[in-house]
């Protein structure tokens, strides 16, 4: 478990950097906050011939909240976001969700751009991502582009980037005051990674019937995923027992996890519907 | 009976006091073996097998030995003649040709066995090299469940024909007439995870060869050095002098650090055989795979009660997987699991069979009240399924069939083949007093009225269950006491400290028997440079042992201060009275200890007994669960233990809540889980959960000392590993109890979250 030989670069711009990564010819890995890719290398699952740290990139550790939404800068720590007070009401299901992202001292140096580029179906920032429609911005030797969410996850710890693209933001599209949500995930100790997560929000007409329903769960596939027939049972309907148990029902349905050495495969399917349920609830019962 | 006393002004024995070792640790000064390195060191790592059984065809090494800064590749062809066997602590006729070698030659029988040593210039390097050589292995068929190993369908050793090295029998009375003549029975089979004991700090060794004196230091001893160093020498063919063991500050070994293990010998190899330091650090994940596991115990056990209650007999088999090779104490948790099952009932009649066989999984050792936790999870889980069949309530029939002080001291059953310690009794104590303690402490009066209730979405349920806790293990501790020329009292110790507060514990004694203030006592142990012979901190050994040592050299060094004093003032000895560290005249002269530094004082103390203490106690949980998701909160938990004379509350209570927290872990997260090929599945702390800080409750903690062992001067008895015991059965019962709406039987530990929830899932579709 010691790290294998790699060079390293810290460049000061966005272009010496993607510039480092043509170089590297797939060789070459952005560095975040290293918490994800540095146990993988002291695993010697991955053995780059170069990291390039990003940390002295400027610009990339912005929280901006405006019309179109929150933008969230790739080299923002999960500190960060949970530190944002603006966020509470800007997009409350985002803190909400980092809440349960693992413990402190990975928290001071885990980032936003790192998790969403790490895609690990278990982590609880893609699912958000997914969930609230995010778009990714990304920067490589073909230039900029934008990624919807639903594009960018391509399978476990896999993605849509080129080797050589960096994620610079990721914007969350604005948020009605008025619209209710709920975030629950269990996982057997606190920070651990979740055996299963839902992320929800739908908005309400005056007489509470459900529309725009966003599900997305977390650990209970090969990528973050949305559970669309879920949604599609919920909205039109009011929240209550019935609603609760047969969107639960259709979300079990809807999943096909693995069974791992910390939960069966059963147990998580269960876990689904009982997490949405009671994310629902949270949803129904919050004051505005 | 009070403890034989001795006449002291002082008394830090039984205080509340801040553990001495502390300073040094929280200001960062601690000596961990990482902390140590030498000039022109090399750095080991092992080359693992990645199969769980097979026959090894060749190893080519050459590109990992073209690689710069890599010096040498050790394998099995490197060991001239036969490969050494690491020897058993505890020997019994039949284990002989189930002993590990240090290397494997022919055939790999666990995935992670060593089969290389590669020696470089840095960790990384070495490691490097590992990834470079070529291993090829034949594999075999694994075997690695209970009945695939008991079938002796594919056999471990070609040599011996059976999988399973011993059947240990424990008996005592009669128990088929027991069963015979009972109102009521009840059986059931039952199941304990396998796990490790985890300490913080890896493994490490640092060994370096004096080729001139022909000496081999060996740093990173721990537990046992005394033991190591004669294993050493005589695997290493060297007198035993030639060799020293050198006890560094040691982060945790709760039974399983400090054992001698292959790489031990490995390391002390290369170093003799290059010249060279050699220094091994163990990483986390081959810590996992490597390190002795413990507590993989199956049972079919049962239990004979009369109609009102009172248990008759005890009968059944139990099973434990020892992994692929019998480890100096890879029998104990087998043997302790039926001595130890009728724990703190009176149980007049027993028969167990306790079965260890061997498989393609890590070999196994202790951890922490080895075969105790077992034992008592199967107990008490029988205990309350018979209180409900009885219909007899759950504290009743513990009152019914607790020992008593009137039957001290109260025989176990006897186990053999004997492995020395074939016979022991309960030496003193009333366990119905922790029990009522406990009773009324958890306001269980109260809280009765939970049971089985549902409240804002969980289910709650507590549960009672009591513990035996061996300890004091022999068969001698010695210590040796000097004067230092600063008028300090140097106690050399053969304990070893494996964090638990020794130097805290000792210097205490010391102070209170020499009449000094503790700051004047300076205490040094665990390296076999101190001593001539000395056994070390095990099975709960040292504060009894060790201090009961520390009081015999106190006596002698009194003494021997009383001579120079005498001669100093011109007196007879009988002339002379000594207190507060100053020897006096009846007419009013006086000489202080450090006027006799030039005299020179240099006692050796021992203590020699081979008859274990046993601490009792029992503990409370209560418990919610949360039938969603299967997650269990242990809302309260409460312990109370009968020590004998308890001679630090502080460090006392630090090793009962801590080994109860650690219970936790065994009961709901801890498992070292196996594919079906017999690969480990846990590579790495996120995938072996220990308790963390937030997880669990304080833990409630009394300690008594009601009733003192008779075994010792100091009336003490073992603590450091009664806490753990009675976590499984007691928790499971909480958990039985809180969902009796469904039924359900928490027979299979870990009670984790999909464990719980699929049991209540399975009982809806039955009923
Ligand atoms: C014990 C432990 C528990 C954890 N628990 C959780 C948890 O509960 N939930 C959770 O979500 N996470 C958890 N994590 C992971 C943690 O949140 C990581 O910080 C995060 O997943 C990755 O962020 P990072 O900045 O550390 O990325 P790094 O480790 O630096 O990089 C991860 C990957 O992303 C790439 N990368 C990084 N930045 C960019 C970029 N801007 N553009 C393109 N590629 C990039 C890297 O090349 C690498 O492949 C845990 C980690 C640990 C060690």
């Amino acid at each position: 478990m010691k790290l294998p030989h790699f060079d390293y670069q810290a460049p000061a711009s966005l272009d010496e950097a993607v510039a480092l990564l043509v170089a590297g010819d797939g060789g070459a890995r952005p560095l975040a906050g290293g918490q994800s890719f540095v146990p993988i290398m002291a695993f010697r699952l991955a053995e780059p011939s170069m990291l390039v740290d990003l940390r002295k990139i400027p610009g990339l550790d912005q929280i901006e909240i405006g019309d179109e939404g929150v933008r969230i800068g790739a080299m923002v720590r999960w500190r960060d976001l949970l530190d944002d007070a603006r966020l509470a009401s800007a997009l409350p299901l985002l803190p909400a969700a980092i809440d349960h992202v693992a413990h402190y001292q990975i928290r001071n140096r885990g980032t936003v751009g790192g998790s969403l580029a790490h895609a690990d179906p278990a982590a609880e920032m893609p699912t958000i991502a997914l969930t609230c429609d995010a778009v990714i911005d990304v920067i490589g030797s073909k230039g900029k582009r934008s990624i919807p969410a639903a594009d960018l996850f391509t399978g476990p710890l896999m993605t849509s980037l080129d080797s050589d693209e960096i994620i610079t933001s990721v914007l969350l599209p604005a948020w009605p005051a008025s619209r209710r949500w709920g975030f629950q995930e269990f996982s057997r100790r606190r920070g651990d990674f979740a055996l299963a997560g839902i992320a929800v929000f739908y908005d309400e007409d005056a007489s509470g019937v459900v529309a725009n329903a966003h599900i997305g769960a977390i650990s209970v596939g090969d990528t973050p995923l949305r559970l669309s027939k879920a949604e599609a049972a919920l909205n039109g309907r009011k929240i209550d027992e019935a609603t609760l148990a047969e969107v639960a029902a259709v979300a079990s349905g809807e999943v096909d996890p693995n069974g791992d050495i910390h939960a069966s495969a059963r147990y998580r399917k269960a876990l689904v519907g009982t997490l949405l349920s009671r994310a629902l609830s949270a949803a129904a019962n919050r004051k505005a | 009976m009070k403890p034989a006393s001795h006449h002291t002004q002082n008394s830090y024995v039984g205080g509340h006091i801040e553990r001495v070792e502390d300073y040094r640790f929280l200001r960062g000064e601690g000596q961990y073996l990482d902390d140590v390195s030498r000039p022109g060191q090399w750095q080991a790592a092992f080359l693992r097998s990645p199969v769980a059984h097979g026959r090894i065809v060749k190893i080519d090494a050459s590109a990992a030995l073209a690689l710069p800064g890599v010096h040498a590749v050790v394998t099995a062809n490197d060991i001239e003649g036969e490969i050494p066997t690491i020897p058993f602590r505890r020997p019994n006729p039949t284990i002989g040709p189930y002993a590990q070698p240090i290397i494997a030659r022919d055939k790999v029988r666990y995935y992670g066995e060593p089969v290389a040593m590669v020696l470089a210039d840095s960790a990384e390097l070495a490691e490097d090299a590992l990834g470079v050589i070529v291993l090829d292995i034949d594999t075999l068929p694994p075997v690695i469940a209970r009945e695939a190993a008991m079938s002796d369908k594919v056999l471990l050793f070609d040599e011996v024909k059976t999988n399973v090295p011993t059947v240990f029998n424990a008996d005592k009375g009669d128990a088929e007439a027991a069963f015979a003549a009972a109102d009521y029975t009840i059986r059931d089979q039952f199941y304990t995870q396998r796990q490790t004991a985890l300490p913080m700090e890896t493994r490490g060794l640092l060994a370096e060869w004096d080729a001139k004196l022909g000496k081999l230091s060996v740093s990173g001893a721990a537990k046992l050095p005394f033991f190591n160093r004669k294993a050493m020498a005589k695997m290493m063919k060297l007198p035993e002098e030639a060799v020293d063991y050198i006890e560094l500050d040691v982060g945790g070994g709760f039974g399983a650090r400090g054992e001698f293990y292959p790489e031990d010998y490995l390391v002390a190899f290369g170093a003799r055989k290059f010249g060279r330091p050699v220094k091994w650090i163990e990483d986390r994940r081959e810590h996992l795979m490597a390190i002795g596991h413990s507590r993989e115990c199956s049972s079919d056990v049962e239990l004979a009660f009369s109609k009102d209650g009172v248990i008759l007999g005890m009968r059944g088999s139990l099973y434990v997987n020892v992994g692929a090779y019998v480890r100096p104490n890879g029998m104990t948790p087998v043997r302790n699991a039926a001595q130890f099952m009728s724990g703190p009932y009176r149980v007049p009649a027993i028969h167990l069979d306790a079965y260890a066989f061997v498989s393609n999984k890590t070999p196994a050792g202790t951890y922490r009240g080895p075969g105790r936790y077992e034992g008592c999870f199967f107990i008490e889980r029988l205990m309350d399924q018979a209180a409900a069949g009885l219909g007899i309530d759950r504290l009743e029939i513990r009152r019914r069939n607790l020992i008593t002080h009137a039957e001290m001291p109260y025989p176990l059953a006897t186990v053999l083949p004997s492995d020395g310690r074939a016979e022991t009794q309960c030496d003193s104590g009333h366990h119905l007093e922790p029990f009522e303690l406990v009773v009324k402490d958890s306001n269980w009066a109260e809280k009765a009225a939970l049971q089985g209730k549902l409240i804002d979405g969980r289910y709650h349920g507590i549960a009672i269950g009591s513990f035996i806790e061996g300890g004091a293990s022999g068969p001698q501790e010695n210590v040796r006491m000097e004067l230092h020329a600063d008028g300090k009292v140097g106690l050399y110790a053969g304990s070893s400290a494996i964090g638990q507060g020794l130097e805290t514990i000792l210097s205490q004694i010391a102070a209170d028997a020499l009449e000094l203030p503790m700051e004047r006592i300076e205490v040094f142990h665990g390296s076999t440079t101190y001593l001539k012979e000395g056994w070390g901190s095990f099975g709960s050994r040292a504060t009894v042992m060790g201090g009961s040592a520390v009081l015999d050299a106190a006596k002698k060094f009194l003494a021997a201060f009383k001579i120079h004093a005498a001669a100093r003032l011109g007196v007879t000895i009988e002339e002379v009275t000594v207190s507060e560290g100053v020897a006096r005249t009846a007419d009013g002269r006086s000489v202080p200890l450090a006027e006799v530094v030039k005299d020179g004082i240099n006692v050796d103390g021992s203590f020699k007994n081979q008859t274990p203490t046993y601490t009792y106690g029992t503990s409370f949980a209560h418990v919610a669960v949360d039938a969603g998701t299967g997650h269990v909160e242990v809302i309260d938990y409460v312990v109370a233990d009968d020590v004998g004379r308890i001679i630090n509350s502080m460090t006392l209570h630090g090793q009962v809540m801590g080994a109860a927290v650690q219970g936790f872990g065994s009961v709901f997260s801890e498992e070292l889980v196996y594919s079906d090929e017999g690969q480990l599945m846990v590579g790495s702390l996120a995938d072996y959960l220990v308790p963390l800080a937030s997880d669990y409750p304080v833990v409630r903690c009394h300690s008594l000392e009601s009733y003192p062992s008779p075994t010792n001067p100091l009336g003490a008895k073992g603590a450091g590993e009664g806490g753990i015991i009675p976590v499984g059965g007691v928790v499971a019962n909480a958990v039985a109890n809180a969902l009796s709406s469904f039924g359900v039987k928490p027979n299979v530990l870990p009670l984790s979250p999909s464990r719980v929830w699929e049991m209540i899932e399975d009982a809806r579709a039955k009923a």
